[in-house]
């Protein structure tokens, strides 16, 4: 971090300030889990009070048997269709989830909530720790993505909901689509874990460590108690995110979109400027992530996703997660996904074989990189949507 | 595992055989199962509980599109995975001459299906020995017209060989026929010499020896 991109001069005020609000103040709904409801983690500590923040679209049918839970990444939040508050854009989701769309919000209900740990509204690191009345930071235990799993099992009690229809996700979303459909099985009809893995892999954790020392390198970090000192570790949690979005791209993505292509200029300006457009290009992706994004949040759940390993506690045998479940899944993976490459997706299709359960597989053909379960593409939209369809059809849903 | 043959007008007549093979309500795997209109035909008329495995990542795609459960994956890989007798019914149809080791494949088969059902082109067919015999060369046929050196088919068999290789991994055949180049059954019994000479392809409804 000895050259640290230039973000020092850029409005470190309103959009943090606003992101703070919707830690604990979100402009969405919220589930409070009041304190003799405690969740017990994995860590074996009990949290309480818990909030969980989220939005919901369409309507729960009279039997409650069209809910579809849509568990989202490591960097998104409950507004999957909607617009997000701090940011202004349409929901990260909303190009798949919608009126018409391939989850069909005229057809089921979908919920989507903020992860526990996150950071827009459901209990994580930048909540206030009722014990001290000041925001938890290192405070905060580590949690698993187990523990989001147990937190949105509340919620979904919450709605009354005996069995989801559907589960969905992708990357984390993904994990905690496998964590449910291995934990909760009876309560989930049919599960899309889409570019995911089963474990997460030595180079991931590798890249994740990457991230938290940024972060923790930073020295506005405050050894985590930057809220206290009215600060925010923004270099830190760029450089985190710039790092970490490059794993999320390919190199033909990236080629094709900048090449060697220089920005707002027409020769090199021999200095350690954004002479190339794709530095400028993550630099912007460093600095917006800061305004939105809570930087002890970010160590925490990217440690959840390093911890996650749904064989291990299963004598290390994967097929072990989905021994007898009726549950039907469909995996989703990406020709160019090299943080969750296919064979990562082949290993849980493998597992589910090995116990004869209902599965499809497609791997979809795309140059997007990981990044691809975000975007529109047409045959993956067709995947979900026919696999969803006809799960549809079999769970007796109106057509 | 590539569906190299196509027999464009019959193929349905083998469709047709195997669902009268399979028993409504079972649970059948589908190697090899191309753009699902087997799976789907089991599915509508035998209310089957059907799963596909298929290489070509495009009928896979549209499989799942029209809702059946499919895999992408590999008769000689995959097979290995699945779990014994998960299945009522194994399907191989016009694949296994494909697979780089069809003993095996055949082998997995009839352990992870109580029954195996095997459709496959007849290498004894007049036509092909007749054309081998005039013109010295490898057959093209219309059933067969890739050349040697690209075609996918590296394991063809004629109905005798292939009933041998049952009698070789110790299984026994419930139901076999032929179909002629018309789409007739010809059903296969204790001789087999005709049925090999005029049968363009054959389906074989197999069990383990001794099983129920």
């Amino acid at each position: 971090m000895s050259v640290p991109p230039n973000f020092a001069n850029t409005d470190t005020g309103s959009g943090s300030c606003q992101r703070l609000t919707e830690a604990n103040n979100p402009s969405s709904k919220v589930l409070r889990l009041p304190q003799d409801q405690p969740l017990r983690l994995a860590c074996d500590q009990l949290l309480a009070p818990i909030s969980i923040a989220y939005e919901t679209y369409g309507e729960l049918n009279a039997d409650k048997s069209n809910a579809i839970l849509v568990c989202h990444a490591l960097t998104g939040d409950q507004y999957v269709a909607s617009e997000h508050p701090v940011t202004k854009k349409p929901g990260w989701w909303s190009t798949l989830v919608g009126p018409g769309k391939p989850v069909d919000t005229n057809r089921y209900f979908v919920i989507c909530s903020n992860i526990l740990g996150g950071c827009m509204g459901s209990t994580g690191p930048a909540s206030i720790d009722p014990a001290t009345g000041k925001p938890y930071g290192l405070n905060f235990p580590v949690i698993t993505i187990g523990d989001m799993v147990n937190a949105q099992v509340r919620l979904i009690d919450h709605f009354g909901i005996d069995q989801l229809f559907s589960v969905v996700g992708g990357s984390m979303g993904g994990m905690q689509v496998l964590e449910w459909a291995a934990s909760h099985s009876e309560r989930v009809f049919s599960a899309v874990p889409i570019a995911t893995a089963p474990r997460h892999s030595s180079q991931n954790i590798a890249f994740h460590e990457v991230g938290r020392q940024a972060v923790m390198a930073d020295p506005d970090w405050c050894g985590g108690d930057y809220h206290s000192h009215g600060k925010v570790p923004r270099n830190g949690l760029s450089v985190a995110r710039m790092a970490a979005h490059i794993t999320y791209l390919s190199e033909d993505a990236l080629h094709h979109k900048f090449g060697r292509n220089l920005q707002n200029r027409s020769q090199l300006t021999f200095s350690f400027n954004a002479d190339f457009q794709v530095e400028s290009y993550l630099r912007h992706q460093g600095s917006t992530f800061v305004d939105r994004f809570d930087a002890n949040s970010y160590l925490y759940i990217t440690r959840a996703m390093d911890y996650f390993d749904l064989g291990a506690s299963r004598g290390d045998v994967l097929a072990n997660a989905f021994r007898g479940t009726k549950t039907r899944f469909c995996v989703v993976s990406f020709t160019s996904d090299w943080l969750y490459p296919t064979r990562e997706s082949r290993a849980i299709v493998h597992a589910l074989n090995a116990v004869a359960a209902n599965v499809s597989f497609v791997e979809i053909d795309s140059d997007k990189g990981h990044d691809a379960f975000l975007l529109k593409e047409p045959e993956f939209f067709a995947t979900i949507h026919g696999f969803l369809s006809s799960a549809g059809v079999k769970r007796g849903l109106k057509v | 595992m590539q569906k190299a043959l196509q027999y464009p007008g019959t193929s349905r007549v083998d469709h047709q055989l195997i669902a009268e093979m399979v028993e409504p309500g079972s649970r059948v795997l589908d190697v090899g199962c191309g753009d699902g209109a087997l799976l789907q035909l089991l599915a509508e008329t035998k209310n089957t509980d059907g799963r596909g495995v298929e290489l070509s990542r495009e009928k896979v795609n549209a499989c799942v599109m029209r809702g059946l459960s499919v895999i992408q994956g590999d008769a000689d890989r995959d097979l290995a995975d699945y779990p014994d007798q998960a299945f009522d019914y194994a399907i191989l149809s016009l694949t296994i001459q494909a697979t780089r080791q069809p003993k095996t494949v055949l082998e997995n088969l009839l352990r992870i299906g109580h029954r195996a059902i095997v459709s496959f082109p007849n290498f004894g067919h007049w036509r092909i020995r007749t054309e081998l015999l005039l013109t010295g060369r490898m057959p093209r046929t219309r059933n067969l017209p890739e050349p040697w050196y690209t075609t996918a088919d590296a394991h063809l068999c004629t109905i005798k060989d292939f009933v041998d290789l049952v009698a070789l991994i110790d299984a026994e055949v419930e139901q076999a026929v032929a179909f002629n180049t018309s789409g007739q059954r010809l059903p296969i019994r204790k001789s087999i010499s005709l049925q090999n000479l005029l049968g363009e392809k054959a389906v074989f409804l197999l069990r383990k020896r001794g099983a129920g």
